[in-house]
């Protein structure tokens, strides 16, 4: 073996390395290709050879060979190989060369899952790594959905590096393995939060780009994303982020006005995120004048900069605001059309992009001549095709209402027809076709110009591909046929379109042609009958005869058919003409009448035929609304109350406030109210709403030219305005018809007077009612929009934490809690009952050094201490606040010190004694939870941390700082995680012989020993892997993966507890609280 | 990013990175495509190209042209951004880099952008952490060859 190893290394000397591989090619400059054919068979043969060192050499050239444009598609098994070296020298050339030279179809792929899946557990971080970016490039469905899980559990691996990495390339898994999004979701998010900034962009990157393709399901991340943007400082984070936010916008208009502070702040500081902050505002902004000046302002000042990139940029943004402001871009003319005369064809697109809102009928002709300009000048058919499409496009926009000569853009539509290799001939031609149809005025001017293509058509044909110029024939044919008498010379016309050159023309154009070679005889004949000379018009119906039969034996069906038909008619025409008979009238009388534009909306003119009650019921309709349909629409009172809640009719405007008000806040303190999404919640307790996100009312430099008032609230007044002059008008009236006694029938219809007198505080509720539903709309834009609810279910899967709840004794009663104790206890009710109240007590002893009480104010009470299975250092604890007094309580702080071994996670740059603010308030008697995260790094003891609330009691009169002391209790139950384990793995476990055991006995326990079972696994989360009789074994896990193995068994009120794990005072102390539960029944 | 590409003044390919799975047939079409219409423009030029549905964005570094393909809805500014990084980085790398150095250390010059950039979003935007990383896989390689039948990390490569 040393010996082939010596052997392979004097063999390699003599071997070309990629260096000699680049020289060499470099020196051959003349004969490459055959160079490089020699170099291919060296590397097939070093490939054949056992030294992995060799290969990895070869495969690194086959990569230089195969950017150079070479096939080595032959050599992606060996590539396979290289990639499996344990070495990471060659390894890492493997992954390159895979990355480089693998696509979706290379089948070895396949042969890679079990290789990568290796190297991504790797514990050197840097296999990890070229294995992840390597698989970035090449991964497959098959491969994102075997290594979707893997790559899951590298997102919370402990190195940033791998961290962010996995991070990113989930976003390739989620585009090839959809079906990891949801699972995935969570973690994803978790790690907007990171406290690496590598990290963090990264995950804002995928999110961003999630969010692109589909923006409603991540519209409950905006609150989190409007603070990182807040409170980012890293700015390709925070064009990202504003990427998104340009996506959401247009899904939550309220969100846009949010955004509009930060982003004019934005705008002020650095350029670069300028274009980013204009894109998105411009379209997501929906009135928001003062901000879009801004924006077209420093705009102005990107196109005049020199940079061209920036006069680049500045125009495409111009062109996003064009679309929804366009006023606000108009002014700005003279700088787009000097952007015209721009060397940069780049430029020179963006800026006719915005010529399109800059025309009016004043300089329509002046930029439409200028564009000719350009058209004759422009080299490349891409750009002169641009140009062709933005002409027509400017002259025909909103019906031609810029257009005030029509013979002026009939000239310019011929014009255009000289240019060579166009792919808009069709574009050109329905533009002529509506022109002449649609101007009347137009269509001698028209017919003379076609008349004139047609005559030339031979400067047409040559390009006759599919929408080539010639289209235009196809136009022109049928201008001149149908308005044939505009014609100066109708013969020359007929005769120019029956050339035989015709036939090479493409079949639809033909036949137009034929047909319209028909309408030109009636027209030629017509003129000819009253001359004397009839041989004249014997000589025009022989032209007819003597071209046809070409157009007959067409390929095309259509051709031949009108062609033949057309044949026949002159036939019997010239016959009819040899016997003197007058044919002219009744040739013509075939194409009698005009044929008209129809307008889309035509229909609407079309008389409604008497008889005919579009609204009237088919069937008999439901007697409800029969009624209301059958009220009379004219007595105006009458319709509001459809509107009106009639309790609500006395509420005034305060009341309604502060009911508002205290609803607010109801729901704002309520647990079950359902805020955002429940999963953010649970992870970033201290995230507002997107109603918490303050708007605040910015100061612009620039003048507003329209008030800020919104179109819908003017309106709003105009009705209220309207409603009262009807209402004053009407009193009068009553009044009148008072005084003059005349009150009839017609007074009861209107009897309702006081609903009319409210209607304008209806329109007040109805608007101010509509907010909360506004606001329940982002919440639940989730759960509603999309069907599957993507983030919000609970997840299925065995990943998911389970939940232990410890309830205090009042909460207890709940029937929640007790079906859950019927479950378990299977005894005798009566006993139950007792053992119900046993464990009342328990659980009361058990939280009496967790609950505190002060001053009868405020509860503090920990309802749950909660392993976080992805991170092994993290504990996650929940709190009850509970408000007891009957003052307002707010501004609460949980402060905890930390020791040595457990800390308070704090936000990034709070200080080590700051404590955390409660995201809620409390209004007397509420209970709230929240969440606080401690990161402990030894779990093998248990422990207590001393910590302290504060908080301000605000009563009517005054308000009071209060101070309240509690401890922590981390036991080491706490960290286990109840954690299913099937019978033969653990067998396995227990004979590997690395645990360390340890016992227990506990005397006098008088409870059944399922009891004894459930209670251990209830509250020292445990599970059962199997139970004979009165013996079972029982396991579970810690949050740093210690196993926990009981085996229980009980005889004569003994219970004995044998117990194995790796850690013997995680084990000790563990016991110790089974212990104590035990002695507290 | 679709996709990222060197070559030279004289049209030569010197580094190319897809995204995008994509056959070598349609790569190659490409790259002979965008080649010709980049070396095409003039310097005083701005960056950026339309180019079928993609945006172009390149810029020239000496005699290298740096080019990459983006989507509608990406941000120009920040390409260019990513470019200019690139190059600082191989700079940082090689110590004030030519075309040469990419030629002969085109593995390396890969490594550095996959560092970068990971499925063409940018990983890290830290030039340190980028170095930092490379330096120490390169330093994990040498340490190994050393090891192995006492080559030098060069010849090995």
């Amino acid at each position: 073996m040393a010996l082939k190893i010596v052997k392979g290394s004097i063999d390699r000397m003599f071997d070309k390395n990629l260096q000699d591989l680049v020289r060499g090619i470099r020196n051959h400059k003349e004969d490459e290709a055959k160079y490089i054919s020699t170099c291919i068979d060296e590397i097939k043969q070093e490939l054949k050879q056992d030294n992995i060192a060799v290969k990895a050499n070869a495969v690194c050239k086959l990569t230089y060979l195969q950017m150079l444009g070479y096939d080595v598609s032959w050599a992606a098994f060996n590539i396979v190989e290289v990639m499996s070296s344990s070495k990471f020298t060659y390894k890492r050339i493997g992954y390159l060369a895979a990355s480089q030279c693998f696509h979706e179809g290379t089948d070895v792929i396949m042969l890679t899952t079990n290789q990568i899946r290796k190297d991504l557990s790797s514990p050197n971080q840097y296999d990890t790594g070229v294995a992840l970016t390597g698989l970035s490039c090449f991964v497959t469905p098959d491969l994102a959905r075997d290594l979707a899980n893997d790559i899951m559990t590298l997102m919370s691996h402990t190195k940033p590096f791998i961290r962010k990495k996995a991070v990113l390339i989930m976003y390739k898994v989620f585009l090839k393995y959809p079906e990891s999004l949801r699972p995935a979701f969570p973690r994803l998010k978790e790690k907007l939060e990171d406290p690496d900034p590598g990290v963090q962009s990264a995950a804002v990157n995928v999110i961003c780009e999630l969010a692109r393709r589909n923006p409603k399901n991540y519209l409950s991340l905006a609150p989190l994303f409007f603070k990182l943007m807040t409170s980012s400082t890293n700015n390709w984070v925070l064009i990202k982020i504003i990427k998104l936010f340009g996506a959401l916008t247009p899904l939550e208009p309220r969100l846009g006005k949010k955004l509009i502070e930060p982003l004019t702040n934005l705008i002020h500081r650095f350029l670069s995120s300028v274009i980013a902050v204009l894109i998105s505002l411009s379209s997501g902004m929906p009135n928001h004048s003062a901000s879009i000046q801004l924006c077209v302002q420093k705009l102005r000042i990107l196109i005049e900069d020199s940079d061209q990139n920036l006069k680049y940029l500045g125009l495409l943004a111009m062109s996003k605001i064009l679309k929804t402001h366009p006023k606000s871009v108009q002014s700005h003319k003279d700088l787009i059309l000097q952007c015209l005369d721009d060397k940069d064809e780049s430029i020179r697109l963006r800026a006719l992009d915005l010529l399109y809102g800059m025309v009016s009928k004043k300089n329509l002709m002046e930029i439409v001549k200028k564009l000719m300009v350009h058209v004759d000048k422009a080299e490349g058919t891409t750009y002169r095709d641009e140009l062709l499409t933005k002409i027509i496009d400017i002259c025909s926009q909103s019906n031609y209402q810029y257009i005030t000569n029509f013979e002026w853009y009939i000239s310019i539509l011929v014009e255009l027809t000289r240019l060579e290799g166009t792919r808009h001939g069709h574009l050109i031609a329905s533009q002529m076709l509506d022109v002449a149809i649609r101007v009347k005025a137009i269509r001698g001017f028209a017919v003379l110009q076609m008349a004139t293509l047609l005559d030339n058509a031979h400067m047409l044909t040559g390009n006759t591909q599919r929408n080539g110029i010639c289209e235009v024939l196809y136009a022109a044919a049928w201008i001149c046929g149908e308005f044939s008498d505009h014609l100066e010379d109708p013969l020359q016309t007929l005769e120019a379109m029956l050339r035989p050159k015709v036939a090479t023309l493409p079949g639809h154009i033909q036949a137009v042609y034929i047909q319209n070679a028909a309408k030109l005889f009636a027209t030629v004949l017509r003129a000819q009958e009253g001359v004397p000379d009839s041989q004249k018009a014997q000589e025009t119906s022989q032209l007819l005869i003597d071209r046809l039969p070409l157009f007959v034996q067409s390929a095309n069906l259509e051709v031949q058919e009108r062609a033949s038909c057309v044949l026949q008619l002159v036939k019997y025409i010239q016959k009819l003409q040899q016997k003197e008979v007058a044919v002219a009238e009744e040739v013509s009388a075939l194409f009698a009448g005009e044929l008209n534009p129809v307008a889309p909306k035509a229909q609407k003119k079309v008389p409604i035929p008497e008889g005919l009650d579009l609204d009237a019921w088919i069937n008999e309709p439901p007697s409800e609304s029969e009624s209301e349909d059958e009220k009379p629409r004219a007595v105006f009172s009458q319709e509001e109350p459809r509107h009106t809640r009639p309790r609500h009719t006395e509420v005034d405007e305060k009341e309604l406030a502060r009911r508002r008000e205290a609803r607010k806040q109801e729901q704002a303190n309520n647990p079950f109210y359902i805020k955002a999404s429940p999963s953010s919640q649970k992870v970033y307790p201290e995230v507002p709403g997107v109603e918490h996100i303050p708007v605040v009312q910015i100061d612009l430099s620039v003048p507003l030219k329209v008030p800020g008032m919104p179109m819908s609230d003017q309106y709003l007044k105009m009705e209220e305005e309207r409603r009262q002059k009807e209402k004053e008008e009407k009193k009068k009236k009553e009044k009148k018809k008072k005084k003059e006694k005349r009150g009839r029938g017609r007074k009861h219809e209107s009897g309702p007077e006081s609903e009319e007198d409210i209607t304008p505080a209806h329109t007040v509720d109805i608007v101010t009612e509509e907010m909360p539903e506004v606001g329940s709309r982002i919440n639940f834009a989730l759960s509603n929009d999309c069907p599957p609810s993507l983030f919000c279910r609970p997840l299925a899967d065995s990943e998911k934490l389970p939940v232990r709840t410890h309830r205090p004794t009042d909460i207890l009663k709940s029937p929640v809690e007790g079906a859950e104790l019927e479950s378990v206890s299977q005894e005798p009710k009566k006993k139950s009952k007792k053992d119900k109240k046993e464990k009342k007590k328990d659980k009361e002893r058990k939280f009496l050094s967790m609950l505190l009480y002060l001053r009868a104010l405020l509860s503090v009470q920990v309802y749950d201490i909660q392993g976080n299975l992805q991170d092994g250092s993290q504990v996650v604890v929940s709190v009850i606040f509970e408000n007891k007094s009957t003052s307002f309580l707010k501004s609460m702080e949980f402060n905890v010190l930390d020791s040595l071994n457990s800390k308070l996670q704090r936000p990034d740059g709070a200080g080590p004694h700051d404590g955390l603010s409660v995201p809620f308030q409390l209004p007397p008697g509420v209970s709230n939870e929240a969440r606080f995260v401690f990161s402990v790094q030894s779990i093998v003891m248990p422990q207590k941390l001393k910590g302290t609330l504060t908080f301000i009691v605000k009563s009517e009169e005054s308000s009071t700082h209060e101070k309240l002391d509690f401890k922590l209790h981390f036991t080491c139950t706490s960290y286990l995680i109840t954690t299913p384990c099937y019978s033969d793995a653990y067998a396995k476990l227990l004979e590997s012989g690395d645990l360390k055991s340890s016992s227990v006995r506990l005397e006098g326990v008088s409870m059944s020993f399922h009891h004894l079972l459930a209670r251990i696994c209830f509250h020292h989360h445990f599970s059962v892997v199997e139970r004979i009789d009165s013996c079972a074994s029982l396991y579970s896990r810690s949050i740093q993966g210690h196993h926990v193995c009981l085996l229980v068994k009980t005889a004569d009120q003994t219970v004995s507890i044998d117990a194995k794990c790796d850690e013997p005072s995680l084990l000790g102390n563990v016991l110790d609280e089974i212990k104590q539960t035990f002695s507290m029944c | 990013m679709q996709f990222m590409l060197l070559f030279s003044r004289q049209g030569k390919l010197r580094l190319q990175k897809w995204y995008v799975p994509l056959s070598d047939k349609e790569k190659k079409k490409i790259t002979r495509e965008l080649v010709q219409t980049v070396l095409a423009r003039k310097p005083k030029m701005c960056s950026f190209l339309e180019w079928r549905d993609l945006k172009i964005v390149y810029k020239r570094y000496a005699s290298l042209y740096f080019c990459c393909a983006i989507e509608d809805q990406d941000n120009e500014l920040i390409t260019l951004e990513i470019i200019h990084r690139y190059v600082e980085l191989l700079d940082k790398y090689f110590g004030s880099v030519c075309e040469l150095d990419i030629i002969f250390n085109f593995e390396k010059a890969y490594f550095i952008l996959d560092e970068f950039l990971l499925g063409g979003e940018a990983q890290e935007t830290s030039k340190k952490n980028v170095l930092k990383a490379i330096e120490q896989a390169d330093l994990l390689q040498e340490n190994q060859s050393e090891d192995w039948g006492g080559l030098a990390a060069e010849e090995v490569l």
